[in-house]
């Protein structure tokens, strides 16, 4: 099938998931990162890369973090960046999300960083862009949030290079969950040779052992020697009602503690894309415990988008 | 106006006909078949030579946008399309704005309709008041108005109170409920089957049981009430199977497939194609497979268009924001006639599930050419290919997965009580 992020000479053209790129492409874009990391240790932290290019973040859905993360990454580029919260103005007055994105195509942007609350949002705007422009997908829908899937298969091999030699357990929310979605595409063309994941069958989408996971309902059975432990947000909306009938018995059920962590591999890390529900899906003394590469995922994060922004205009030398 | 129509190949499953015959038509009535009636004077000839000649089809669900929706579609255009698709007859939706639920709006709508002089338009009148599934309509004065039967279009009834309460009512006058199979709560927002693709592009599905849990109260309703009912736009392999057992079991139920269901997946969702949004969702090849077969056996009777065109704006969506529906009043004829190449069966077959079943399920003297009846006639060529663009598209909606696909079958000409009314 026609495959819309990658062009003619299959390279990269829009980043909008994860799901079908080539595992030397995601490895170009992760060795390209590595050579980011170190940028933010020096005195001036920016290169040229993309001086003279406007990035835009439009961002459907608020998510301060995660546009605070692609702006860092596309100042230390020195690119100029302009920041859109557009739930907050032009969609509340008809316009719809192609007249927005035309809008600043008109104002000569060269990428933009799209966050939707509906899956296939940044498809749809990478099919009516002219070909000069690059989209980059931080989030659409349950769909894909590729950056994030990147930056998190960034972390493990930071800590656990060997990839074909890993037993990795994503937990929770699965069926709301672009994160999960992207992670699982990551790791499996990376050749993760076992990819869990474990939720009640509530938060489970029909056929997710397609994408080649095995399924765990008992989180204990699940963590089984694991070496990497990948946690996923609950959204408040979902602790009570059909999906699930408290906060606490999640917590108790699916909650990451010290205890259920320590069927795992000794040395095992824990990751949580952010932002955390301390005492719903984990607890905060393993949040903030040894074994927690949290943090780490957020400074990897910038190099990662660095590192995508970098590709999609054409450099990779930091 | 006499007319001739000479040389073509008749196909008119009613009377069994597959044969080279010539059609005689005067005052707008087929007055011969095979032998010119005494007398017989042409005003114009037609030659058919080396095309199908068939009673025009009969469409079992079209969205025609008026009244309320005119951005979308209007009346006239849709009757344009529908008459460049062969389509002579066709049964619209209830679901405009305002809801066809008073008589008043029904007659307005025929009698528009009636002035155009082109396909016969014959409305499904909501069954509960605003589509609301509360309180029913009144159905005996709207089939004075011209209505052939009720439906919820793809409003639910919750209540089974009122269901129920609705079949008996009908059943007291003798009126076909026609009904989407689709449980209310297990399909709330879902845009896609619940399946391998609604998972894989994070979209909320519908599974495969919303239709046929709610199926079985329906056809149970039905048995019970001993009603007429007509499953519409079935798209589950359980719900054939579930059809299929009532009918054994002697329920008086009919069923309609719609021409999309027979030839595409959940895959042709592909990336977010806004064109696959339909209602109900594509499902998976096994289900497919089924409605196809469901239609060989006949437990499928009627094959629909179930034509809902769509303004591009709202296409130009997030898949899940984009409005369900495509167009197909135009592509009836082909995507059948594809039905019947692809499954090695013969055009008569094609032809009787869009011909004589529907006409039949409406109750209406349409789908086949007896003599002394109305000639409401399509002329088409079953094995030109033609692809399928936009800008042929006689109908306002261009919304169609199968843009840019090449289809078997032209229409060259489509009359309508012995008028040419459009000729290729």
């Amino acid at each position: 099938m026609f495959n819309p992020q990658l062009n003619a000479d299959g390279k990269l053209q829009h980043l909008l998931s994860i799901e079908g790129l080539p595992k030397k492409i995601l490895n170009e874009i992760l060795d390209t990162a590595e050579s980011f990391v170190g940028v933010a240790e020096r005195e001036v932290k920016k290169v040229p890369l993309l001086r003279g290019k406007t990035v835009c973040n439009i961002f459907f859905e608020n998510s301060t973090r995660t546009r605070t993360t692609f702006e860092i990454a596309a100042k230390r580029l020195s690119a100029d960046v302009l920041n859109l919260n557009v739930s907050t103005s032009s969609q509340s007055k008809g316009e719809t999300i192609l007249d927005t994105v035309n809008n600043l195509i008109a104002m000569h942007a060269d990428m933009f960083v799209v966050r939707h609350n509906q899956s296939g949002a940044a498809h749809l705007i990478a099919q009516h862009v002219p070909p000069h422009i690059s989209v980059i997908n931080a989030g659409d829908g349950r769909h894909a949030h590729p950056t994030q899937g990147l930056l998190d298969v960034f972390t493990i091999r930071k800590y656990k290079p060997d990839m074909h030699n890993l037993r990795i357990a994503i937990v929770g929310d699965v069926l709301h969950s672009r994160v999960a979605r992207s992670e699982i595409h990551a790791l499996t063309t990376l050749g993760v040779p076992e990819v869990r994941v474990i939720a009640p069958k509530t938060l489970l989408p029909a056929g997710i052992e397609k994408l080649g996971v095995q399924v765990f309902h008992d989180m204990k059975a699940g963590l089984q020697d694991v070496d990497v432990v990948m946690m996923l947000r609950l959204q408040n909306e979902r602790m009570s009602g059909a999906m699930l009938p408290s906060a606490q018995e999640y917590f108790k059920t699916y909650g990451l503690t010290q205890e259920k962590l320590d069927l795992a591999k000794p040395d095992a890390i824990v990751m949580h894309p952010g932002p955390m529900n301390r005492g719903v899906e984990i607890d905060s003394a393993v949040a903030d415990g040894e074994q927690s590469v949290i943090l780490p995922q957020v400074t990897y994060g910038i190099a990662v988008r660095m590192a995508v922004m970098a590709i999609l205009a054409g450099g990779s030398q930091a | 106006m006499n007319i001739l129509i000479q040389h073509g190949r008749l196909i008119d499953s009613a009377n069994n006909i597959d044969a080279q015959h010539d059609v005689y038509i005067a005052q707008g009535k087929v007055v011969g078949i095979g032998l010119s009636p005494e007398g017989f004077k042409a005003d114009r000839t037609i030659d058919a030579s080396g095309l199908i000649v068939a009673p025009g089809l009969v469409d079992l669900a079209a969205r025609l946008r008026e009244p309320g929706l005119e951005y979308k579609a209007t009346l006239t255009s849709e009757l344009h399309a529908a008459v460049a698709g062969g389509v002579t007859s066709l049964a619209c939706m209830p679901d405009t704005e305002p809801v066809l639920d008073e008589p008043g709006l029904v007659e307005m709508l025929k009698y528009r309709a009636t002035m155009l002089n082109l396909t016969h338009v014959y409305p499904l009148g909501a069954l509960t008041m605003q589509l609301q599934g509360k309180k029913l309509t009144e159905m005996y004065e709207l089939t004075q108005a011209g209505c052939v039967g009720f439906t919820q279009a793809d409003a639910p009834i919750v209540d089974t109170q009122v269901l129920w309460r609705a079949f008996e009512y009908a059943t007291t006058f003798g009126y076909t409920l026609f009904l989407r199979a689709e449980d209310s709560f297990l399909s709330k927002d879902g845009v896609a089957h619940d399946g391998e693709v609604a998972n894989r592009l994070g979209l909320k599905g519908i599974p495969a049981a919303a239709e046929s849990l709610a199926l079985a109260t329906i056809l149970r309703v039905a048995s019970e009430t001993n009603a007429k009912l007509h499953i519409a736009r079935l798209s589950t392999a359980e719900g054939v199977a579930l059809v299929r057992q009532a009918k054994q079991q002697g329920v008086q139920v009919t069923a309609d497939v719609s021409a999309h269901h027979l030839h595409l997946t959940e895959h042709d969702i592909g990336f977010f194609n806004a064109h696959a949004h339909l209602k109900p969702p594509l499902r998976t090849q096994r289900d497919q497979q089924a409605l196809c077969n469901g239609v060989l056996d006949g437990t499928i009777d009627a094959i629909c268009s179930d034509h809902t065109p769509v303004d591009t704006d709202d296409k130009l969506l997030p898949f899940a924001e984009s409005e369900a529906g495509a167009t197909a009043l135009e592509l009836l004829l082909p995507l059948s006639l594809k039905w019947a190449l692809d499954h090695q069966q013969p055009l008569t077959q094609a032809m009787t599930r869009i011909t004589q079943a529907p006409a039949g399920i409406l109750g209406i003297a349409a789908g086949k050419l007896n003599i002394g009846e109305v000639a409401d006639i399509v002329i088409f060529d079953a094995d030109t290919y033609h692809k399928v663009e936009a800008h042929t598209l006689k109908s306002l909606g261009k919304n169609t997965p199968f843009l840019n696909m090449e289809l078997p079958g032209k229409v060259h000409y489509t009359l309508i009580q012995g008028l040419v009314v459009y000729q290729a």
